[in-house]
This record gives C-alpha cells, structure tokens and sequence, in this order.
C-alpha cells in the first residue's frame, strides 16, 4: 500500500505546484481584470460570478491580484532557491574534496551564517538595503547557501569514500574532475529534492517580508503584502484575507509533498531497479 | 524424532520460485552445514524456519520443529519460538547490534522478551551467555558499547544474544564471512562448543566447502533452490556424485601446487623501500602535538615483471595503507617507491600520469567500485585519462570491445550499467578497466573475496591467463591463503605494519617460519585436511 499513498502525495505536490507555476505564467497573457486600475465603485465586493475572489478596498480584483502575486513569489523563491544552490554546492563539494583547513573554513562560515536567525536578518538586510523584491531575493538566498552546502558535502563526504572515485584516482584524475563526473551526478537527486523545499521556504519568506512591508514594492500585487491590508478588514471582507492565505498554504504544502514525494522516488536505494 | 525436519519445502515470491522442494533434516546435537553459491536458497530456507520471509513470500510444505508444524503457526506463536527456541546469529557482526544500547542490555533484552524476569535478574542471565559466548564480566563489562568491541567480539555478542536462552536450534548464517581467519576458526569453534554443551541443533549455513567439512555432521548442498546432495558429511565427500556438487569442491579446493619461478630474473616492477605510513592520532589534550599511529613500518618489498606476489595479513595490519601508498594515493611519511626503475609518485607533477599508467587497481568489492550512473565502455575508458595518446571514436571503441572480449564479456556489455551485471562480470570489468591502460603492475585488493567458489575459480583463471600473455605482474592483497598459494609465486606476510615473513610460496607454506605465519595457516580452513581428519 506505502508505495500508493506515496505516488499520491507526489501526485497531489506536483498538481499544486504545477497549479501554482502556471498562474504566475498565466498572468503574464491574461488576468480576468487589470490589477493596476482602480475601480472605486467596486470596491469590498464579496466573492460573485464577476469577481469569483471579491474586490479589495480600491476595487481591484483580488483573483487577478493573486494570479499577478504568484509571478512575483515565483520569481523571489527561484532565484534565491538557485543563488543558494549555484555557490552553496560548488562550495560543499570543495570542502569535501579537499578537506582539511579549506573544509573547516567554509563549514564553520556556514554555521556562523547558520547562527543567525534568518527571517530576522533578512528583515534586517532589506531594512539596511532599502525594501524590494532585489534586496529580498539575495537576503532570502544568502541563507538557502548554507543549506546547499552542508547538503551537498554531507553526500559528497559518503561518496569520496567509494571505491569508485578511489579507481577514478588511481586513473589519475584530480579533485575537480572527480568532483564533477562521479560525485554531482551522483547527489543531484538529494540536491533537487533540497532544491524544492528551499524554494517553498522562499516563497514563505518572500510573504513574511512583503507582509511586513520590505518585499514587492507597491503597486506590484504581492500575496504577503494582501494579507497585510486585508488585516484591518478581516471582520467584514473576509475573502481578501482567505484567498491570498488560501495561495500561500496550498503552494508550500504542494512544494513541499513534492519535495517529499521526489526524494522517495528518487531513492538510490531503490536505484537498481531502474 | 527429529529436532527440526523439513519436508518438500516450497517458496516463491512473486512470479520466482526460490524453494523447489527443499527437504532436510536436523537430529538435536547435531550440526548441519547448509551449503551453496549466492542465490541458492540457503539463507532464505533459514527464513522460512523463522517465518522471517519478505512480503509476498508463499510458503508450501512442512516445517517441523519438535513435532510442530511452523508453517501452521501464527505469528504470536513464531514470536515465542523466536530467541528463545530458536537462536540466530547473523552475517554483519558491525549492522546486528544496536549501537546505542550497552552489550549487557543487548543481551538482556532478548532474556526479557521471554521470560518473566525483572532486568537485575536478566542481566545475571546476560552475564553468564557472555561469559560462556568467551566474554568474560571482569574484561568486558555489561556496559561496553558495540564499538569499542572488535568484530569477533562482536560476533560473540550475537552469539550470546541467540545462545542466552539455551536454545534447540541455533541457526548461524554465514557468521563469519566477514571475519579474519583466525577470529572464523575462534567463532567456530565456539558456535561447535556452545551447541554441544547445550545438546542444541545447529544450522551452519556458509558458502566455504572447507568450513563445512571441519565442523558439520550433516551436509546439504543446495543449488537453485534444490537440495542436489545431503547425507552425512565424510561419506558424502567421498563419493559426490551430483555434477554441481563436485565442480563446488574442484573450485573449492584449489591447485595446491603454486605456479613455478620463472628461472631468469626479469626486470622490477615495483620496489618499496623502507616505507612508512603514519596517521596523526587522539590528541592527549588539544594544544599537544598528536600522537602519530604507524600503519605501515619500515616495509621493503619488490614485484618483477609477470610475477604474482601476494601480501597476507589479517585487517589492521596496514596492507590496505600499503597498497594505497603503492597506488601513489597517499604521500610517504619515510622511504621510496619506485615504479620500472623510476620514482612513484613522480616529483614532477606532468609526468605523474605517465607513471600511473604503469600501476593499476582492482578492488574487493564488485557492486562498489563501480560509478552506477556511468556506462560499461566510459567505466573502462576511464584510465585513458592517463594517456596522452588515447584512442578517440572508432579506435577508443574499438579498444574498449577487444578489452571487454579479452575478459570474456560480450561486445553489447559496453552500453549497459553496471548493476546489470553479476558479481563475477563485474569483476572481469574492473579488471578490463585496470589492463586498459596496458600497465606493468595491477594490484589487486581482495579481488576475489566477495565472489563465490565457483566464479573465483574462474576470475583466479582469467587473472593467470592474462599474466601470461600480457606479462603483467601482480600484487595480490589478500586475507585468503587458499587464494594465495594456488596463484602466488611468492608469498609476503604482513602483521602490525611489518613484513614478518617472506619467500616463495611452496616453501612458507611446506615450512612457515614465523609463529604468525604458522597460526594463520593453522586457522585457515581446508577442505582436504578436514576430510582427511575425518577419515
């Protein structure tokens, strides 16, 4: 039965973050109404056939806004998820290949890094940096690198000690080439996996920080900074609360069974039945 | 009535058929070696007593123990039997126990599970199993770790953990494959003593002929799923008449006679030289210097060309650090190694590849050694890295199917993955992959270790064949003496770092010189000695 339940949360992660990429690609052709035009007269309309999201207090379409917000958390989460992943890999396989004091070098930065609470010192470097969806991508990805890093010389680690990368020495190759032919492809697996939960950590984060207002500048639509002005409103529009609430827990739940479904299917234990 | 009888025992799991038929019968006090190759059914016809089978698994048949069927009891009832009439003791002494959990508790607990006793008391039946499986309270307290235990020590605890409750049947699966051979013939005798002295069944299963002979009243040679031969065990070596039966005991027992000196001296290959290799240890407290461990102390040896030379000891006697140091992997801490008359590892940093060319490793472990995400043909080309004029396209291709042919593999193996392959193919692959690079010498780190009777035969074989006419000379590190004097011409032993013992092989084996030597002869098992004990 576990293999069923399994694929099915792997099925049910992939739907919702397939459902969460393809709104913020949708917005790009099509929104059901302009989110930058105000239309006063609709304003704080409850959820109808028009407006299946209701209106906020200029009038703007909250569906529309919520399509708009899943581009601008697409685009944070990813690219901080890659900064992480382009210098914390490179720089955990150099630990693990070259040990010694290069490896104490890097994995104690990391911990110094690790130290510091991160959502509390991203606030702090968008607050030095001045608020923006720039600041919080490299203020979110600075702290996805040592996650990939520890990741990635942890498996690097296990692998140096194989009998294959000892035949890869004995025919001469270096660290380097060693590195790259035997070992990355051997942890990508345990990398895109990490890759996943890491990139549904920065669309939680981008909303922390947009929500307390050093995120997406206005008027880009940002599902963090909705929750914020919905707050006030909460007792009699409810919906502008719900929806953007609703998109944030159901695209990290769905990136994270993904991520959690991935790394079951992409077990080495079960790779000899490829 | 007999303790344990099998009749017609069948299992399939799935679409496979593991059991055919499997019939045996085990009288109490008695020692039954089941043997067989890897796949034949003997450690799952050992789960079937226990009931231990994967999901899926159908079982048809009887299995009596006692006059109770097991098949038709249910799992509650397995679980009383479990420990407390039946004992087992695994394979992997270092994975069967819990590191977290004092040895004395480890033992306990199985007391606990069926008995009504509190834990002072069976922690009391915890010492004795101890003491009795030779580990004695006043030198291994209850409190030890498994870590600060070595693996025959180890192996005692598992020992003690099945043997705690006096069991009637002790079943014992491969225990000690993973061992030294003068720990294996300890934990043997051991096992021997201990079902004696309780008047207990013993299952033995293991794939080494030789062990079976010294130790088993009863044999049964499983093939396929199959009992092909069984009866009692000096009449049945002497007239083996199933044709697998007598191939297991030809490649079991192999050429006694080590294969003659070439009469000229040719060339060396190798020379090592007074080589020493330390290991920074414990530092006593954190600003002292650390104490330096030496694996390797003041060793001296030399390969000539197309010579075989094995290099025995048992693990920690730093062959393993050596061979990595004539592998050029790990700088020297005194000496020189020179590689065809030259310095190895070259100083000078351009011509370090042209000299690896000339040495060449295969390792022990055939599902290891190999990157599973890579190709057959980029597996074995990986070495032309060494060359600065290797073969590209049509030429590395070619190269790569004659090498694969000159192992006995079949061009189409070139594109497949290495989990596709048997232990034995594998092997000849990484031994395609060490000849690529046409070196003078290929080390061989416990090559044949892993693989079954019938297939060491054969790799043993394609090894001499390729020395013949490649006139490649090997270094041979083994724990395996067997292996040793069928194909070394000379022999080196190692103990503590230090070569103890040196000559040609017919002459340390017809007369061994050091006390070492002497003992690990002594302990290895033999399978034409047994039989003419026996006898």
């Amino acid at each position: 039965m576990r293999p069923i339940r399994r694929n099915a949360a792997l099925a049910a992660g992939a739907l919702l973050s397939a459902l969460f990429v393809g709104a913020a690609l949708l917005s790009f052709a099509w929104t059901p109404y302009d989110v930058a035009g105000l239309q006063v007269a609709e304003r704080l309309k409850p959820p109808s056939a028009a407006h299946w999201m209701g209106t906020d207090h200029f009038g703007r379409d909250v569906a529309s806004m919520i399509l708009v917000g899943a581009r601008n958390s697409l685009a944070v989460a990813l690219v901080a998820a890659g900064l992480g992943m382009l210098v914390g890999v490179p720089l955990g396989l150099l630990a693990a290949a070259r040990r010694g004091w290069v490896d104490e070098l890097v994995m104690r930065t990391n911990d110094l890094v690790f130290a510091f609470p991160s959502l509390l010192l991203t606030i702090m470097i968008t607050a030095v940096a001045g608020p923006g969806a720039i600041n919080a991508v490299i203020a979110i990805g600075v702290f996805n690198i040592p996650v990939f890093a520890r990741v990635a010389r942890g498996a690097a680690l296990s692998l140096w000690t194989r009998d294959y990368v000892l035949a890869a020495r004995v025919a001469g190759k270096g660290a380097t080439a060693i590195s790259l032919q035997h070992i990355l492809p051997n942890i990508l697996a345990l990398l895109i996996v990490q890759g996943t939960i890491q990139f549904s950590m920065g669309v939680l984060a981008e909303a922390a920080l947009s929500y307390v207002g050093l995120g997406a500048q206005p008027p880009i639509p940002s599902w963090g900074r909705m929750l914020n002005e919905a707050q006030t409103m909460i007792g009699f529009a409810p919906w502008l609360a719900i929806f953007p609430g609703l998109a944030v827990v159901l695209t990290v739940m769905g990136l994270n069974l993904l991520g959690d479904g991935l790394r079951d299917a992409l077990d080495p234990k079960l790779e000899g039945r490829r | 009535m007999a303790l344990l009888q099998i009749d017609n025992l069948r299992l399939s799991i799935g679409e496979a058929e593991i059991l055919k038929g499997v019939s045996l019968m085990l009288e109490a006090g008695e020692i039954l070696g089941l043997v067989g190759e890897s796949g034949s059914g003997k450690s799952m016809t050992s789960m079937s007593v226990l009931g231990l089978l994967p999901p899926g698994a159908r079982l048809a048949g009887a299995i009596r123990l006692d006059g109770e069927d097991l098949l038709k009891a249910g799992e509650a009832r397995l679980r009383q039997l479990r420990g407390a009439d039946i004992g087992f003791v695994f394979q992997e002494p270092m994975t069967a126990l819990n590191p977290l959990t004092p040895i004395g508790d480890q033992v306990a607990e199985a007391v606990r599970l069926h008995r009504k006793v509190g834990r002072a008391e069976a922690l009391k039946v915890a010492a004795d199993a101890l003491a009795r499986a030779g580990l004695p309270n006043d030198r291994f307290p209850l409190s030890r770790y498994p870590h600060e235990l070595s693996g025959g020590q180890r192996q005692r605890v598992a020992i003690a953990i099945a043997t705690a409750l006096k069991p009637k049947l002790l079943i014992a699966d491969e225990p000690t494959t993973a061992l030294d051979v003068t720990t294996q013939a300890q934990i043997l005798d051991l096992l021997k003593t201990l079902a004696r002295e309780d008047g207990a069944g013993l299952i033995l299963i293991t794939h080494d002929l030789a062990v079976v002979a010294e130790m088993a009243d009863q044999v049964a040679i499983l093939q396929a799923g199959e009992v092909v031969e069984a009866g009692p065990t000096g009449p049945l070596f002497r007239n083996l008449t199933h044709p697998y039966a007598r191939r297991l005991a030809a490649d079991a027992v192999l050429a006694k006679a080590a294969p003659p000196v070439t009469a000229e001296t040719p060339a060396e290959v190798l020379r090592v030289e007074d080589v020493v290799r330390t290991y920074p240890g414990p530092r006593p407290v954190p600003w002292a210097r650390p104490q330096a461990f030496t694996a390797v102390d003041g060793v001296s040896l030399s390969v000539r060309a197309g010579e075989t030379v094995g290099l025995v000891g048992e693990s920690g006697s730093g062959k393993s650090t050596l061979l990595r140091a004539v592998l050029g992997l790990d700088a020297l801490q005194g000496g020189r190694i020179s590689l065809v008359g030259r310095p190895f590892p070259p100083s000078r940093r351009g011509e370090a590849r042209k000299a690896r060319r000339d040495v060449q490793a295969v390792f022990q472990d055939p599902y290891g050694s190999f990157d599973p995400r890579w190709r057959v043909a980029d597996l074995i080309a990986e070495p032309f890295h060494l060359m600065t004029d290797a073969p590209s396209g049509e030429a590395r291709r070619a190269r790569i199917v004659a090498m694969l042919e000159r192992v006995g593999l079949d061009a189409a193996a070139a594109d497949r993955f290495p989990h596709q392959f048997s232990g034995g193919q594998r092997q000849r692959i990484a031994i395609a992959r060490a000849l690529i690079t046409e070196p003078k010498l290929v080390v061989l780190d416990e090559a044949v270790s892993a693989l079954d009777v019938t297939v060491r035969a054969q790799i043993l074989e394609l090894l001499a064949e390729l020395s013949r006419e490649l006139g490649v000379a090997y270094l041979f590190v083994t724990h395996d003496l067997g292996v040793v004097r069928a194909t070394c011409h000379r022999v080196l032993v190692m103990q503590n770092g230090r070569i103890v013992e040196a000559g040609e092989t017919q002459a340390v084996f017809a007369d061994p010189q050091h006390p070492y030597t002497r003992g690990l002869i002594a302990a290895t098992p033999d399978l034409e000695r047994a039989l003419a004990a026996r006898a």
